[in-house]
């Protein structure tokens, strides 16, 4: 596609929520309202410098920042080329980086004075980050959860309901983190007056895709300094996983304008590309669900078709709308990592640094297997360990016991 | 541009009445039915046609409308075939109003310039899409209003008076009122409350105002008629429906009829309303 080069790749969205032809709010007459009022409150809350010291004041005592640059040393060896950094987002509070963007949104929610937290979740990462922040500041919380992922994330959902969340099951559509969207969404329309919608990824209506990237964007600028410290430059390379692809922007958008690192999303693969798989971007076109235009997975009909990944976070036709035009106008390459590919990765990171990777980062890792070995020793190259793998082990335990697929 | 929709209500100002308008899925439970069901709301006192285009992922509608969504769609539905549900209707039924009520992918994937296209060869008459505010209204709305299609807004009790003028702009035909916030099939708006909110409507705009949401008796219907230029029921009409299918969904010789009577019933209500609004 014949795109413009912007002067900056981190100038977007324009006052509209548009990022090139994504984004925008594609919402019910009853939300546009609060939707504007969030608009205001986050441009106030950025300009308020009390509002960023309190967070920094959390995210040091109570989420346990900054989260380190860890050298993989026998992962790196292993694969015999790039130096491989991983950026530990799985050991903040409540084990990935969903944390990031809800303490963010937890604290909006408070200056507007709403009392009540909505919540989706896939892998329940999100939902049980939503949960723990709600009890921190005594907020009613409700997390909609596809049926299908409450079955395959237990672990998390007895976390979410030990947090004092309520987890509603969602029994509509596919049953997973597409449905529990809409049934947030719902909710939403239904108690606009009191509820406030913390969404979990780089996706929904303007203003969510932007400020939540804004709050992730910390995983970046640490690694950015981090790096800085360790190896005196920039990283040559950057590799996270997406499903919506809030951990990936929070890594990419700091260095979206340094033309010498590298930048790889990785999709969810599936079955494979053929079969059935959550690639928006490899395997769909632009279209509009759930408040924005982006890539989705859809039929000649604009139907939304069911999306497959082995991990739950994963498991989303869609993708945020920035990644779109990303994509489109060509600064981040997305490839994507099978349901097997993400097995072995899990194992081999599992086995080789004694690191247990959700299934969700373990894509990243699949391509790092890939990528690594053809880059030179010098090469600098960071993934996003986006959270830890102890709600997968019930689920991976079972399918390499030949249990279940 | 005067289409079916300024008719007819023209015409119900001067009998002095409130329109009784109606909502059904296209494609439920299967193409023919519904076709049959659409040829019968007229007769049996709808005064205007909401059809639903079918989409998976129907975010402001209740557990009835989703599953009516889904039913069509199992059996093969497309925005395709719902325009050409409109043609077949529109041989017998030149005068009926009819607009399409759905969500803006599957007209965004068919494409804009050609979906207005053919809607308007087909006879619809105007457009309702959910997920289309004003500030969305380069997409679909500034294109249909040139296209000689209505584009009918959902106004909301969120939408307060400073940004009625804005929501209000570029509709045409009526104004939905939802009497409600929240999703179709949901609890009863109170009708004084109704009446507050229409009359707040009209110090903005002299455009019909029917309210929808919430409406499943003849007697609500009645009580929003007495309040309102119009009355929504989608919601009742697609239970109905639903509990005359047979154990595998499929429709019965009662389907039509259980839609058709209901109809009646309804639009009795509305006829009896007291005092229709001014």
């Amino acid at each position: 596609m014949n795109v413009a080069k912007p002067n900056s790749y981190r100038s977007g969205p324009d006052d509209r929520g548009h990022f090139g032809i994504f984004g925008g709010r594609f919402v019910a007459e009853t939300l546009m309202p609060l939707i504007l009022d969030l608009e205001k409150a986050y441009t106030a809350a950025k300009a308020d410098p009390t509002f960023q010291t309190e967070m920094n004041g959390y995210l040091t005592h109570y989420v346990g920042r900054p989260s380190p640059l860890y050298f993989a040393e026998r992962l790196t060896e292993h694969l015999g080329g790039a130096k491989i950094y991983l950026k530990r987002e799985e050991l903040n509070h409540t084990g990935s980086h969903k944390v990031n963007n809800v303490l963010g949104q937890i604290m909006l929610a408070r200056r507007m004075g709403k009392k009540r937290i909505i919540a989706e979740t896939g892998a329940g990462q999100h939902g049980v980050a939503t949960a723990t922040l709600c009890a921190r500041f005594g907020l009613e919380c409700v997390v909609y959860m596809g049926a299908v992922d409450v079955e395959r994330q237990q672990p998390n959902v007895i976390r979410m309901e030990m947090l004092g969340a309520t987890v509603v099951p969602v029994q509509s559509g596919t049953r997973t983190l597409k449905d529990a969207m809409n049934e947030a969404l719902r909710d939403w329309v239904t108690n606009v007056h009191n509820t406030f919608y913390c969404i979990g990824t780089v996706a929904g209506p303007h203003p969510y895709p932007t400020l939540v990237r804004d709050f992730q964007s910390i995983i970046g600028n640490e690694t950015r300094t981090q790096m800085q410290e360790v190896e005196g430059r920039l990283p040559d390379s950057l590799v996270a996983c997406i499903g919506g692809g809030s951990n990936a922007m929070g890594l990419f958008h700091p260095f979206l304008d340094d033309p010498s690192v590298e930048i790889f999303g990785v999709e969810a693969a599936g079955h494979g590309l053929t079969q059935l798989h959550a690639a928006s971007i490899a395997g769909g076109r632009p279209g509009v669900l759930h408040g924005n235009r982006t890539y989705l997975l859809m039929d000649a009909d604009g139907q939304i078709q069911d999306a497959h990944s082995i991990s739950a976070g994963l498991d989303y036709p869609g993708i945020g709308p920035e990644h779109s035009w990303l994509h489109e106008i060509g600064r981040v390459n997305y490839l994507s990592a099978t349901d097997d590919e993400a097995l072995a990765a899990f194992q081999l990171l599992s086995r080789l640094e004694g690191i247990i990777p959700a299934l969700e980062p373990a894509h990243a890792i699949a391509k790092v297997m890939e990528l690594a070995p053809k880059r030179p020793r010098d090469h600098l190259m960071v993934v996003n360990l986006s959270g830890r793998g102890d709600k997968d082990v019930p689920q991976v335990g079972d399918i390499l016991r030949g249990k279940s697929k | 541009m005067t289409t079916r929709i300024d008719t007819r209500f023209a015409e119900l100002k001067k009998a002095g009445r409130s329109a009784f308008v109606t909502y059904v899925m296209a494609g439920d439970p299967d193409l023919a039915t519904s076709l049959d069901i659409v040829k019968a709301l007229p007769k049996a006192g709808a005064d205007v046609i909401e059809l639903g285009i079918p989409f998976t992922d129907p975010m402001a509608d209740g557990p009835s409308i989703q599953a009516a969504g889904l039913r069509a769609l199992k059996n093969g539905m497309t925005l395709k075939k719902t325009l050409g549900l409109v043609r077949d209707f529109r041989k017998d039924d030149n005068v009926t109003p009819l607009v399409l009520m759905g969500y803006y992918n599957p007209i965004y994937i068919y494409g804009v310039d050609k979906f207005l296209a053919d809607a308007k060869t087909a006879g619809v008459d105007g457009l309702i899409i959910v997920d289309l505010p004003p500030e969305e209204d380069d997409e679909l709305c500034i294109p249909a209003l040139k296209a000689g299609l209505n584009f009918i807004r959902l106004a909301t009790p969120t939408t307060d008076d400073k940004r009625l003028p804005a929501v209000l702009a570029n509709t045409s035909g009526f104004v939905y009122y939802v009497s409600i916030a929240g999703i179709t099939g949901a609890a009863a708006a109170d009708a004084n409350a109704v009446g507050e909110a229409v009359a707040r409507i009209k110090r903005h705009t002299k455009l019909p105002i029917c309210v929808g949401f919430g409406i499943r008796t003849p007697e609500a219907a009645r009580g929003i008629a007495e309040k309102a230029d119009g009355s929504v029921v989608g919601t009742a009409l697609v239970d109905a429906l639903k509990n005359s299918l047979d154990a595998e969904g499929r429709a019965t010789a009662k389907t039509v009829n259980a839609v058709a009577e209901l109809t009646a019933a309804l639009a009795q209500g509305v006829k009896g309303a007291k005092v229709a609004a001014e």
